[in-house]
């Protein structure tokens, strides 16, 4: 059984379906990534999953615990965690007080979380007091992935992390996130730069239209020629 | 030498104390209106009402508990009643939130639509007030008149200028600074008022953090109520209770929270002091000033005043559209608390 797991996902906006019985699925400790052409749902799909938009049909289970009728902020209760695309810091805040926003939710001792935090993130240390809108593009993603581990979850999502990053950033980025999922959280990641993503998945999910069009290891995603013809650009 | 002494006295006199108590009052409205801006996002016109009904509340208080003989001299028996103003404020302000405004945000209407509605509330709550207290003005500063009076200052002074301090002005000035350090306390040290600049900076990922914003609005609108009971409360205690002259407050008070940047609560009461200053520096006739301070023959034979007092509200109107102009911003960036 997968630790958490969306199946046969249905949802849209309106009249206009955009999933249409996508199954994302990911175990502890791994990292699953969504790849696909522009519109095809990747974005939503990450939503469905965390209840932001109702799905049609289909189900979304943590452990086999059926969780599709709780709002995002139950899920969060669940130890889910989320990072949207853009707008994913409160910029005139420091980043220390995002983090304490982050944890909102705990009323215990905070501090040995944030000392793990900025083990992970040494940069975010020496920045702590400084307002999270004056960072650079990639100290703010960051800020954005610590703000959402200070609720040390078990699910991480992750949309278009990298997204506007420099590709040294990129790799560092992707390093830190390796980094979480060692720790046994389950890391579930929608990524543009597919070819790079998939080689530090665990799985990989590529989307057509709302639909699963390849599901297999990063690794065989990265060998299928078909895949590499269409996505990866050969 | 002694002239300049002399100069700076009447400037002291005539501009900077009254100046500090009424830019004291004017930064306490502009914070009230600048939190329901950033939590809220929307211009509240009702904000000088809700000054106006706190005020009405402290005046019957005051009458009751002067009917039970109690007071507090030499302190004006305002101080008193000024618990109980703040707690049917704020009940106040929650029942229009409740009833009203709550309404208008679950349907997410647009800004404009909320200032309308603001603006109606305005008018509502201006009729009740003149339904239970009248349109007369009410003077309730009890208490000792002077913490030094003019005359008493020369005395000691020996100058030909008095400076004389009211103990309203003195008041109004301590318990903005009381008031202003607490909201800045709660806002930047306490896990709620963090909370609020959250929700402010970034409503969707407040959501995310599992922030309530049921529970942030509810506290915005108690922090509003005792910004503008004690901002009301201390504007009439300094300069008596009429009705009409809270409609017209707004005004001076909206150009204060935009000079300063409106949604940002520094901006907001530096705001009001810049406002306060600017109509009292150019309201002012200068006269007796110039003649301390140029030689006999150079004296100015008229007031050497830029414009009568009848016109201060255009002073903070003239200001607000050179902001506007050229710092639209304001001189912080608002939007976020």
């Amino acid at each position: 059984m997968t630790f958490f797991a969306g199946k046969d996902m249905y949802a849209g906006y309106g009249a206009s379906m955009i999933l249409n019985g996508c199954s994302i699925s990911v175990d502890k400790g791994k990292i699953a990534v969504i790849v696909g052409p522009n519109g095809a749902g990747k974005s939503t799909a990450m939503k469905a999953l965390f209840g932001m938009l109702p799905l049609k049909k289909g189900s979304v289970t943590i452990q086999g615990k059926d969780i599709v009728n709780l709002r995002p902020e139950q899920r969060v209760m669940l130890g889910m965690a989320y990072v949207p695309q853009t707008n994913n810091v409160f910029p005139s805040m420091t980043v220390l007080e995002n983090l304490e926003m982050g944890a909102f939710v705990r009323f215990d001792d905070l501090s040995r979380t944030i000392a793990e935090i900025f083990e992970l993130f040494p940069i975010l240390k020496t920045k702590q007091e400084q307002a999270a809108g004056e960072l650079s593009g990639g100290q703010r993603q960051q800020v954005a992935v610590a703000r959402a581990l200070m609720t040390q979850p078990k699910i991480l999502m992750l949309d278009e992390p990298t997204a506007g990053v420099s590709p040294i950033v990129m790799d560092e980025l992707f390093d830190r996130i390796i980094d979480i999922a060692k720790t046994g959280v389950a890391v579930i990641m929608v990524e543009q730069n597919a070819k790079q993503a998939l080689q530090i998945a665990d799985s990989g999910f590529v989307l057509v239209q709302g639909e699963n069009k390849f599901t297999d290891t990063g690794a065989a995603l990265l060998e299928n020629s078909s895949v590499r013809q269409a996505f990866l650009g050969g | 030498m002694i002239d300049i002494v002399n100069a700076i006295t009447l400037l002291a006199n005539y501009i900077i104390v009254p100046s500090l108590a009424y830019g004291s009052q004017l930064a306490l409205g502009a914070l009230g209106i600048t939190m329901v801006y950033a939590v809220l996002r929307f211009s509240n016109f009702a904000h000088g009402e809700i000054m106006s009904f706190g005020t009405m509340i402290s005046i019957f208080m005051i009458w009751l508990i002067q009917s039970l003989g109690i007071s507090i001299q030499p302190l004006p028996t305002a101080l008193l009643a000024l618990p109980f103003s703040i707690i049917a404020t704020i009940i106040l302000l929650l029942g229009l939130d409740k009833v009203v405004f709550r309404y208008y945000q679950n349907q997410r209407v647009q800004p404009v639509t909320f200032m309308i509605v603001s603006v109606g509330v305005m008018f509502f709550l201006a009729g009740l007030i003149r339904f239970f207290i009248g349109t007369s003005k009410k003077n309730f500063d009890d208490g000792e008149r002077f913490i030094i009076k003019a005359s008493e200052f020369k005395q000691i002074t020996g100058l030909a200028e008095g400076l004389s301090i009211r103990t309203t002005q003195a008041i109004t000035v301590i318990v903005t600074l009381l008031l202003v350090t607490y909201i800045f306390w709660f806002l930047n040290k306490t896990k709620t008022g963090k909370s609020m600049r959250a929700f402010s900076d970034n409503e969707d990922l407040a959501l995310l953090s599992g922030i309530k914003p049921n529970q942030v609005i509810v506290i915005t609108w108690v922090l509003v109520g005792i910004l503008a009971s004690v901002a009301g409360t201390l504007y009439g205690l300094d300069k008596g209770y009429k009705p009409f002259v809270y409609l017209q407050l707004v005004l001076p008070i909206f150009a204060a929270a935009i000079v300063g940047g409106v949604g940002n609560p520094l901006g907001a009461v530096l705001g009001g002091y810049i406002i306060a200053f600017s109509e009292a520096f150019i309201t002012f006739a200068y006269k007796r000033f110039l003649t301390y301070l140029v030689p006999e023959e150079w004296a100015p034979q008229g007031l050497v005043q830029m414009l009568s007092t009848e016109y201060k509200f255009a002073v903070s109107f003239v200001l607000l559209v050179i902001v506007l102009l050229i710092k639209p911003t304001g001189l912080f960036r608002g939007r976020t608390l």
